[in-house]
């Protein structure tokens, strides 16, 4: 862990000094933004301090370029969680709930580093975030630190991991040392 | 001479001066309250609170439109932080979650007694157990990074219920972080008025203060915000807009009319001094018809003031006659008492007829009606007074006015034309008229009459719906369907909300409701939180109980130490009272809720329809069921617009029969003057012809009858007996040869009336368009079926009757 953070660090460092790491970043994001459509199904454990031992859940993610973003719980509990465009709707039980995204400026950035990321969006990403990048096209990890104070209040950063076009884990980080994996795959018979 | 002037004009003096200080000093009032009865009856004493000061009066709606929907934002916020520190406001809400953080404080430091999930089965080892699952469950969801730091004090997730629970009754979406149309073309604030919706200077300060805002906030947000639109709606903007409006009519009215009658008057008079001395009656009775307004209803209603108009219409007549007539005197070099001999008695008892129609109204349970009753009545009798006593001494020597004689042979002329048919011919004629009329009026007779009083709003339809567009917009409940709780006490009433939950709650199941707001939501009764309060165990028997709870749960007992703390101090801690509501956004929605009112408490319930529903009307006569199935007391569903409209309808039929028990006595009151039935018959029958065919020519059109058209009938009796009795009074003794002279004078005076009240059928008030469309032609056929019917020889008795059935 220390060694790939340190990997990282010299990767920012040098990302300034060396182009070649930009250029990098911006190809993976013109691969992602080439991907018009994308389902996967999703394991995510949660590893939080009040509890003895992590929280799973496991559902599917599905993507429509350029700004739908599902994500389906249906283990333990069915949820669906359906943002579109600024519009954050949340289905749980008999409940839904609809939510301006604008209006709930914490939750705003679990939701764009995803998004954003799918979205190839770099510019999108970069008004929220300071973006560290490191790797290449074929295997690629790119680490989201917020850049808003409050929003560092909660989460200390996210952090995704991808081959080409596939987003192959998302991990959040709060600032509590609280923190969420959720690994994703191609669904079975793709 | 001298002496007897000063007997008369003193004491005339004297009152104009009297009446026009209590006309400055009078109440003006342009609410709905002419339109609201005046004894009511408990649920109409509801329905009047409601409209009057209830929430949904004190609501006005606003609407941002145009230009792009960031600047739009932009002016929202902008608007909103200007009217929060406004006091003309109670609240304004936008969307902006302004009061979140002290909403959630207050939320999370009374949940205990807030939650209706805090049961003592809910404290017990095994329910604890069962609501600490549950929040474990929750914190793999969504929210469970909001939730995370809330376990330790709320494992049994009371915070995140009571959430959910207000919630429920959810606002509209949000754009940019304010609130928003579902299509996004509209921009939407809510403010409700400190000041009662009746109060129509107040709503309009609030408006103006409301355009301030919105003009200041477009300027702050620079050039992008340039092409944004202000759009207002609701009872206050109704009310301010009505009031504007009628105000405008009634102005250009009376100022239009008066000018063309006066026009009338100078070509036919060619004297200024005939012209000053002729309005004097007019304007003597309309101060005095206010004057007696004022005294008698303590207010005066703004369209009673339209309603002057109607008597510049029949009391100018009066001095027409008094003038023209004044005529004969030079050519028979009779003395001036012959006036007063020959001409009173006919004006007199033509007044009389009129105060007779017009006292039926005076019993009406409508006060509009009643207004209007007395003010033509004291209008009426001090016109008639004055042209009686007061002009006479004030002609000046050797006054003359033109003579009209010409005129009055070229009516006379017309007539002969129409009188050369024979009587049979006539009364055929008449009875025809009446078959048809009275056949036209069967045939409408299911949509004669209309029964809604939005038809008398001078809101035009397109303001009220997109009203409706608002109101669906902002997804707020249509505040058109309540359940009231009444009682003696706000203890009583949050009681009673708390009890009508269960049977609404199924309904809401069942699908006949989408969801029902409460204000024991926000604050239940003392009760209830005391039983809330003592169903939680202390502090020993929690730990106990919460040891054995978490057994085998992924959760350490020690780790909610916090929650037993606060359980604790929660058994300790006051009950919530209404102050500690202050500073939350949960004060404005629970006031909105509640009405207090001389001793008498009411808690408000509105209903909303089903989210989709094809039909977002409610079954109100369903829910009524199931309120009283479960034996509610003082607990009712209050349908406003079904309320209003069976108000409405039932001021229609009263006054209905008030006009015919009119009609009776103007018979009653002809049959004693003339003493003869026959007489009687044929004075009333070109009216009652004149009424039918009014009325039929009005059905024929597609116009659908209201209370307005109705005291437009009663007018044109009212009139037309001045004429009828003309012709009656003039005929028989004259060898059936009226004089040019009173043909003249009924015709200017016709003409007159005409003028006034053809004005007022272009009105945009519905209420003076009614009462103009059916007097202006109801006053013509009247003179013409008078002419031809009245001043001839029996044979028109056989019309009369006809007509009179």
């Amino acid at each position: 862990m220390t060694l790939r953070l340190t990997s990282i660090c010299f990767a920012v460092l040098t990302s300034v000094a060396a182009p070649a790491s930009a250029d990098d970043l911006d190809d993976v994001m013109h691969a992602l933004a080439g991907r018009r459509h994308g389902e996967v199904s999703f394991v995510e454990r949660q590893f939080l301090s009040l509890l003895k031992k992590p929280l799973d859940s496991s559902g599917e993610l599905l993507y429509d370029a350029p700004d739908r973003l599902e994500k389906r719980t249906l283990e333990p509990h069915p949820e669906s969680l359906l943002l579109s465009g600024n519009v954050l709707t949340v289905e749980r039980g008999h409940h839904s709930h609809v939510l301006d995204l604008q209006s709930y400026p914490q939750v705003l950035p679990f939701i764009e580093s995803i998004r954003g990321t799918l979205a190839g969006d770099r510019t999108a990403l970069e008004r929220m975030f300071r973006l560290q990048f490191s790797g290449n096209l074929a295997r690629w990890t790119l680490v989201l630190v917020p850049l808003d104070a409050e929003v560092a209040k909660a989460v200390a950063e996210v952090r995704i991991e991808g081959a080409k076009d596939d987003l192959l884990q998302v991990e959040i980080r709060q600032a509590d040392g609280d923190r969420s994996l959720m690994t994703l795959h191609a669904p079975v018979g793709q | 001479m001298r002496a007897r002037r000063a007997r008369v004009i003193a004491p005339w003096l004297i009152g104009v001066v009297a009446a026009a200080w209590i006309v400055a000093h009078a109440n003006y009032v342009t609410d709905l309250s002419a339109f609201l009865p005046a004894k009511p009856t408990p649920l109409q004493k509801q329905l009047i609170d409601q409209l009057r000061d209830g929430p949904a009066s004190r609501l006005i709606l606003i609407a941002l439109e145009d230009g792009d929907a960031h600047a739009r934002a932009h002016v929202s916020l902008g608007m909103a932080q200007r009217l929060r520190g406004d006091t003309e406001f109670s609240s304004v809400d936008n969307g902006e979650p302004v009061s979140a953080q002290r909403d959630r404080d207050f939320l999370f430091q009374h949940r205990y007694l807030l939650s209706d999930a805090v049961t003592a089965e809910r404290f017990s080892a095994a329910g604890l157990r069962a609501a600490i699952e549950e929040t474990i469950e929750n914190l793999a969801s969504s929210s469970g990074l909001m939730l995370k730091s809330l376990v330790p004090h709320d494992p049994t997730g009371e915070m995140l219920h009571l959430i959910d629970e207000l919630a429920r009754t959810q606002g509209p979406r949000t754009q940019n972080g304010v609130w928003a149309s579902a299509d996004g073309a509209r921009t939407l604030l809510v403010v409700q008025t400190a000041a009662a919706g009746s109060d129509t200077d107040a709503q309009e300060r609030a408006l103006n203060a409301i355009s301030t805002a919105f003009r200041a906030s477009v300027t702050a947000a620079g050039s992008a915000a340039s092409a944004v639109q202000l759009r207002m709606s609701g009872p206050g903007v109704f009310a301010v807009a009505a009031r504007a409006k009628i105000k405008r009519a009634v102005t250009r009215l009376s100022i239009v009319s008066s000018l063309l009658v006066i026009g009338v008057l100078l070509s036919v008079y060619r004297s200024i001094a005939a012209l000053i001395l002729g309005l004097l009656p007019v304007a003597t009775g309309a101060l005095f018809g206010i004057a007696a307004v004022a005294l008698a209803f303590g207010a005066v209603h703004g369209i009673t003031l339209g309603f002057g108009i109607t008597l510049i219409g029949e009391s100018v007549d009066y001095s027409i006659y008094f003038f023209i007539q004044s005529l004969r005197r030079d050519a028979q070099g009779a003395a001036s008492g012959s006036w007063q001999r020959r001409l009173w008695p006919t004006i007199r008892l033509g007044m009389l007829t009129s105060v007779c129609g017009f006292a039926s109204l005076l019993p009406s349970g409508f006060p509009g009606l009643a207004q209007l009753g007395l003010y033509s009545i004291s209008g009426l009798i001090a016109a008639a007074l004055v042209t009686r006593f007061v002009l006479p001494v004030l002609l000046p020597h050797g006054f003359k006015v033109r003579d009209v004689t010409p005129l009055g042979v070229w009516i006379g002329r017309r007539r002969d034309s129409l009188r050369r048919f024979g009587g049979v011919a006539v009364a055929g004629a008449a009875c025809a008229l009446a078959i048809i009329a009275l056949s036209v009026l069967y045939q409408h007779r299911a949509t004669l009459w209309n029964r809604e009083l939005s038809t008398l709003s001078p809101i035009s339809l397109q303001d009220q719906r997109y009203d409706a567009t608002l109101r669906s917009d902002l997804g707020a409940a249509n505040v058109l369907d309540l359940v009231i709780v009444t009682g003696p006490s706000l203890e009583a009433v949050l009681g009673g909300a708390e009890r009508a939950k269960v049977p609404l709650q199924s309904l809401i199941d069942s699908g006949a409701i989408g969801e029902f707001d409460s204000p024991a939501n926000y604050l239940p009764s003392l009760a209830t939180q005391q039983n809330r309060r003592s169903a939680l165990p202390d502090r020993q028997v929690l730990q106990e109980r919460l040891r054995t709870a978490v057994a085998g749960l992924d959760l350490e007992a020690d780790q909610l130490s916090p929650f037993v703390n606060d359980v604790e101090a929660a058994r300790h801690g006051a009950l919530i009272a209404v102050e500690d509501l202050h500073g939350t956004s949960l004060s404005s929605g629970f006031g909105a809720l509640i009405l207090h009112q001389s001793g008498h408490w009411s808690a408000l319930l509105p209903l909303h329809a089903v989210n989709g529903a094809a039909a977002p009307d409610i079954d109100v006569a369903r829910v009524s069921a199931a309120l009283a199935a479960a034996h509610l007391q003082d607990t009712q569903v209050l349908d406003l617009k079904a309320q209003t409209d069976a108000l409405y309808a039932s001021y229609l039929h009263e006054a209905i029969r008030l006009s015919l028990c009119g009609f009776a006595l103007i018979v009653l009151l002809l049959l004693f003057a003339l003493r003869s039935p026959l007489r009687v018959a044929r004075v009333l029958a070109p009216l009652v012809l004149a009424v039918l065919a009014v009325a039929a020519g009005l059905a024929a059109c597609g116009q659908e009858l209201t209370i307005l058209h109705l005291v437009g009938m009663l007018l044109i009796v009212a009139v037309g007996s001045n004429y009828a009795l003309f012709f009656d009074n003039e005929g028989p003794k004259q060898r059936d040869e009226t004089s040019p002279l009173t043909l003249a004078s009924l015709g200017i005076a016709n003409l007159s009336t005409v003028i006034a009240f053809g004005l007022l059928s272009f009105s945009q008030v519905p209420v003076l368009a009614a009462l103009g469309e059916t007097v202006a032609p109801g006053a013509f056929l009247a003179l013409v079926f008078s002419a031809v019917m009245t001043s001839r020889a029996p044979p028109s008795a056989g019309s009369a009757d006809t007509a009179d059935a």
